[in-house]
């Protein structure tokens, strides 16, 4: 079967949805992404879906579910390079991405993430 | 007057429809030229809609038609389906107005999306919707 992967940075996770997904494909990276998010006790999430043209209400729940399962685990959401059409979509749709940050690209969700969480390492750094 | 310059039915029956229809739809746009922003918000609206087909009727049809009012060029797309039909219309247009247990954004926000929108439909018989965007609408 056909699965997105899903890379680990660290503290973090980063998933690249390349394709418009079918239905099935986007459950299955739901429910595995919150699998890794347990598994390897990652801080943050980072969704890339800068390939994505279209976030309909199925695909917009899918990150929601993926942001609100994480936050339990004590994991920050960050979804990066929405296109702008989409952005500008989704808010006359109604929909909003409760308890999702956004950022422009991976780079600067990273940073975005690392400001959010802290890291015991960092803690350490900034004592000294 | 609205002319009709092409015209194109598809048939909806399962889950992969979805993309594949939406692809369907975005040639069309792009053929009339259609600018970005309002190509996503049809394609989103047209992305609800045939789900409520799949999620309620199970099976159904879409017409895709580029029409023309002589002035500018637009996309008409015609979601029928013979499934248990709305009971009461103007209650599922509001938002978040649901039977499925979900958010009940499809009917009013494809509404928001599009120039123009409307829905018959009738218990037992079936559901029609209708929407519209032109090109630089
Ligand atoms: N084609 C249809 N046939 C029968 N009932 C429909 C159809 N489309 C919509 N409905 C009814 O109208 C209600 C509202 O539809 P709408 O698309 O707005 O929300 P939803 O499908 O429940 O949730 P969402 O689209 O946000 O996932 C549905 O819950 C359903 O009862
Ligand atoms: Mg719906």
């Amino acid at each position: 079967m056909d699965k997105i992967p899903i890379l680990r940075f660290g503290h973090f996770l980063l998933v690249t949805i390349q394709v418009d997904l079918y239905d099935r494909l986007a459950l299955n990276l739901e429910s595995d992404l919150i699998q890794m998010v347990s598994k390897t006790q990652a801080r943050g999430v980072l969704i890339d879906i800068s390939a994505l043209s279209i976030v309909d209400s199925f695909m917009g729940r899918i990150i929601g579910n993926i942001a609100g399962m994480s936050k339990i685990m004590d994991a920050q959401t960050v979804v990066v390079g929405m296109q702008p059409a989409v952005a500008i979509t989704l808010i006359e749709l109604g929909l909003e991405l409760k308890g999702v940050y956004t950022a422009l690209n991976v780079e600067k969700g990273m940073s975005l993430l690392q400001s959010k969480i802290s890291l015991p390492d960092e803690d350490l750094d900034n004592i000294e | 007057m609205i002319v009709v310059l092409n015209k194109e039915s598809i048939p909806i029956d399962k889950e992969q429809d979805v993309v594949l229809f939406r692809n369907r739809v975005k040639e069309y746009t792009i053929k009339i030229g259609m600018g970005v922003v309002n190509q996503t918000k049809l394609i989103t609206a047209a992305s609800e809609l045939v789900r409520n087909i799949l999620k309620y009727a199970g099976k159904g049809t879409v017409l895709i038609e580029i029409i023309s009012s002589g002035r500018q060029n637009g996309i008409r797309l015609v979601f029928s389906d013979k499934g248990p039909g709305i009971s009461d219309v103007p209650l599922a247009m509001k938002d978040g107005f649901s039977t499925g247990k979900s958010l009940g954004l499809g009917l009013p926000g494809a509404r928001r999306l599009v120039n123009e929108f409307d829905i018959k439909s009738t218990v037992g018989k079936g559901t029609t919707v209708t929407i519209l965007k032109w090109k630089n609408g």
